[in-house]
């Protein structure tokens, strides 16, 4: 049996920077995750836009932790290596109506304290923003809306968390809780029994399962379909910030955005549906955006995408974030409506557990040996040719470009197998350095990643998986 | 930084970038320089173990492998130098430079006194179709899955739907139901085969895999592997008729939705791009706006046979080989060529006119499929060349030869009619 004092269920954004909080005390952290990779569900299909709040519920949590994680970015995403850029955001007004409601968002915006949303006139913004619909009344801007790699921060705050000696449990799945005298014994998983003192739940859209193992479940999630489109780096109409549409009473509606690798994300849909896996896009969905979106940026190409995809939000019923402690179940903390907000205030959410803990008796103490620095992996694409030249005789396999369409090399690739928290599947390597996420979408790189992976992890081709269990590449040798 | 000096620099060793370097060096190029991504020469050639290349070329049917393997051969004993493994990210035109990346010599400037663009092309993707549904595994290009069946020995699935009727579709479709799968069917969504007739018959009907002209894929299913997919008849708008939508059972669904040439070197080169090929606007010695840069093959726009290819692009070896030696012929001027009445593109785009009479040959492309039609070329509302054709189809490249004397004023255009004048085709 496995001991330990604290389990972390799921592995996404939450997940990943509660492991990273609790890595700097002296505790022994297990995290479990169902999936292959870390960041593999909710957190690796959003918008990948780090808020301000804004437009937050004010006086909410979630409210409170969103505009408190902003400002923490900067020194993080140093610290860890994040790609990270404060672009930017506007929203435009483009009838009447929305013009007279622009007041309303600013206020909103003063009682969640941000304070630097600025009001901009119509020659203002088609300057920012040449592609923005003519009709534009004038707007509003938010200059700390910031864009991020999505997949790289849940990366490096799982790899720093490892570094600093947090266990992760990938490919297991929680099967059952057993409850002591009013507090937590022990996790069941596929992998084995663990012992252990806290359990905090972050299996966002699956976190009443888990509540339900522990007699817990007094509220639902339902799972808020997003549909987007990636366009492609060189699509003919582009945009330089964050396209924000004004909000209605019913959706926060469809945005235009620059990723941080430079392609455009069109979207998101929100429908609420009635499973938690259905992940299919669907040509109603896609063809909402198309319409609303060309409401703001008219001459939008979508014809330049190179994928779509959808994601799942995991919204609770009662509506609302929110972080529960229990006094006839000690070492039980539960993590609930973690929405897309998560992304921002993962790690500002994660300080907040922490600090709960230790408020509610958890005895601690630093390490002083803790590591704050991660480094990513080297990025052959943006070196200068001396760099390139030199990374090449350290390793020759930086020679070796595999995906042409993003200029990644074989040393990129198994340089993403083999540090800590690996990649072991297709798109576990894509997430990690871009490999099959260019415009061919894997159509070149594809049969040579499988030839890697297979090699590095010394595994056959047909033991080579998309993502989880089951998602094969290749189904048998030929002859 | 290493450097290497050359006359003519091949981007792409490739059945085009081959036959430019046989051309360059037969021409009196002294050195010839092949730069090749693929640790061996013969590109997509050589995942094409199937016979039906060189019929026009070498009247003979060949494989890939082999129809690839002679021109390798012969540039080899012409003396023309090759580096493998080796990727170019960079291009300068005016300079004629380009920069290399490759495991032994790391990053290498190479200096040419032209360079040939023989780069081919890629595969559509399920995204540019935008095919609903989940994203599974078991997606895959027919030239991925080719390249996995036949130079990685692995099979992608056992049951079958290809998606797309054109050409490496279809061979697929055999290849797959030879290696112990079953097709169940190949769809394609215009009411027309995008690929060739021969190989409907010795791919198709040979082994008795069904074609649904007029079909398309409404939905992909499955988690982890794909599952089945949805397939329903479309409309005259190319909208699938809910009502005949049917569930096929599958693991695999192949893509051959067409190709598009590969120019993301080209571009961010500056070099001109013509917006219906995808491939860089060349005149008839094959010569981009850049004047350094020539280009060929399936950069170019995508051809339907590698013997068209071949020829093409020895043009582009001598020429670039006679700018390097300085050995052309003096332009006079430069006309257009235009398409007129159902023809997708033309090319070349540009014809020069020197005080020689030159015979150029204008390829072509229809839009849509004719019996007996006229083909004509006029130039000052003159017609300067004519020929009838039984049958055109936009997936068979045409051509018309032109006499360069002929030309009058500053374009050419080409035109496909039904013969007798009556009905005109659908315009562009």
């Amino acid at each position: 049996m496995m001991k330990t004092d604290v389990v972390i269920v799921g592995a996404g954004a939450v997940g990943c920077a509660i492991a990273r909080e609790l890595s700097k005390y002296k505790l022994d952290v297990i995290v479990v995750e169902k999936k292959e990779d870390v960041g593999g569900d909710a957190s690796k299909s959003n918008s990948a836009i780090i808020h301000t709040g804004y437009d937050a519920a004010p006086g909410t949590l979630e409210s409170q932790l969103v505009v408190a994680a902003n400002p923490m970015y900067d020194a993080l995403c140093k610290d860890l290596d994040i790609p990270f850029e404060r672009i930017g955001a506007i929203l435009p007004a483009i009838t009447e109506e929305q013009f007279n409601s622009l007041p309303a968002i600013k206020e909103k915006a003063m009682k969640n304290r941000v304070y630097d949303v600025e009001f901009k006139t119509k020659e203002e913004l088609l300057a920012i923003e040449p592609n923005l619909n003519k009709e534009v009344k004038g707007g509003l801007y938010i200059p700390r809306e910031s864009i991020i790699d999505p997949f790289i921060l849940v990366q490096a705050l799982a790899e720093n968390a490892n570094e600093n000696g947090i266990h992760f449990l990938l490919n297991t799945e929680v099967t059952g809780i057993q409850t002591g005298d009013k507090c937590i014994n022990m996790v069941e998983t596929t992998a084995g029994t663990i012992d252990t003192t806290y359990v905090i739940n972050a299996a966002a859209l699956h976190c009443d399962d888990i509540a339900a193992m522990v007699g817990k479940a007094d509220y639902k999630i339902v799972a808020r379909k997003g549909e987007f489109y990636i366009l492609d780096k060189n699509t003919s109409c582009k945009v330089n910030k964050i396209v924000l549409p004004i909000p209605t009473k019913v959706t926060k509606g469809k945005l235009m955005c620059p990723t941080i690798h430079g392609n455009m994300l069109v979207g998101p849909t929100a429908e609420d549906i009635d499973n938690k896996v259905d992940k299919s896009t669907s040509k109603e969905g896609l063809d909402t955006i198309a319409v609303d979106v060309k409401k703001m940026i008219p001459g939008v190409a979508l014809r330049d995408t190179i994928t779509q995809y959808s994601g799942l939000r995991p919204n609770r019923n009662p509506e609302g974030l929110r972080f529960d402690m229990y006094d006839d179940l000690k070492g039980y903390i539960n993590l609930s409506g973690v929405r897309s907000t998560g992304l921002t205030l993962c790690i500002s959410i994660a300080k907040y557990v922490v600090e709960q803990m230790i408020e509610h008796g958890m005895e601690v103490s630093f390490k002083d040996d803790f590591i704050s620095k991660r480094k990513g992996i080297p990025c052959f694409r943006l070196m200068t040719e001396e760099e390139q030249e030199e990374i090449i005789k350290k390793d020759s396999r930086y020679g070796n470009i595999v995906c042409r369409c993003e200029t990644i090399t074989e040393g990129e690739i198994v340089n993403a197998i083999h540090r800590s928290v690996g990649a072991t599947s297709m798109d576990a390597v894509k997430r990690r350095v871009r490999a099959g996420m260019g415009r061919c979408q894997g159509g070149f790189c594809g049969p040579k990643v499988i030839e890697i992976i297979a090699k590095e992890l010394a595994i056959s081709p047909e033991q080579v998986n998309k993502n989880i269990s089951g998602s094969y590449m290749v189904a048998r040798k030929a002859r | 930084m290493l450097e290497m000096k050359c006359d003519v620099a091949i981007i792409g060793g490739g059945p085009a970038g081959l036959s430019a370097a046989v051309a360059a060096k037969k021409e009196g190029a002294d050195k010839v320089l092949i730069i090749e991504r693929d640790n061996a020469l013969g590109g997509i050639l050589q995942q094409c173990i199937h016979p039906g290349f060189g019929l026009n070329y070498f009247k003979a049917e060949l494989t890939g492998p082999e129809y690839a393997g002679k021109f390798a051969e012969e540039a080899k004993a012409l003396g023309v130098e090759c580096i493998l493994n080796a990727m170019i990210i960079n291009m300068l035109p005016v300079e004629k430079s380009a920069i290399c990346v490759n495991e032994e010599h790391g990053v290498v400037n190479i200096k040419a006194g032209s360079i040939v663009l023989a780069m081919g092309c890629r595969e559509r993707t399920r995204a540019n179709i935008v095919i609903p549904g989940t994203r599974p595994a078991g997606v895959y290009t027919a030239g991925a899955a080719q390249r996995l069946i036949n130079r990685q020995n692995e099979m992608v699935g056992e049951k079958i739907v290809i998606l797309g009727s054109g050409d490496i579709g279809m061979i697929m479709a055999r290849r797959m139901t030879l290696e112990g799968a079953k097709v169940v069917a190949v769809i394609e969504i215009m009411d027309y085969l995008a690929g060739l007739t021969r190989n409907r018959v010795q791919c198709l009907d040979d082994f008795g895999i069904p074609l649904k002209l007029s079909h398309t894929i409404t939905k992909i299913v499955g988690n982890e592997r794909v599952i089945g997919v949805y397939v329903a008849q479309v409309d005259n708008k190319k909208q699938p008729i809910k009502e005949t939508e049917e569930y096929i059972d599958c693991d695999t669904v192949l893509l051959s939705v067409g190709l598009l040439p590969e120019n993301e070197l080209t571009k961010k080169a500056g070099i001109e791009v013509n917006p219906i090929t995808n491939g860089p606007i060349v005149n008839q010695y094959m010569q981009t706006a850049s004047e350094a840069v020539f280009a060929c093959g399936n950069v170019v726009h995508v051809n339907d046979l590698v013997d068209n290819v071949t020829i093409e692009s020895m043009k582009a070896g001598k020429y670039a080989a006679q700018y390097v030696m300085k050995t052309r012929v003096e332009a006079i001027r430069e006309v257009s060529s235009i398409t007129g009445d159902n023809v997708r593109y033309i090319c070349p785009q540009k014809i020069v006119i020197t005080k020689e009479n030159e015979k150029v040959r204008l390829y072509f492309r229809v839009l849509t499929p004719e019996f007996n039609v006229v083909i004509t070329v006029s130039s000052n509302g003159v017609e300067i060349a004519k020929k009838k054709a039984k049958r055109v189809n936009p997936g068979e490249i045409e051509f018309i030869e032109i006499d360069t004397v002929k030309v009058q004023g500053e374009e050419v255009t080409v035109s496909v009619n039904k013969q007798g004048g009556a009905g005109l085709c659908a315009k562009k």
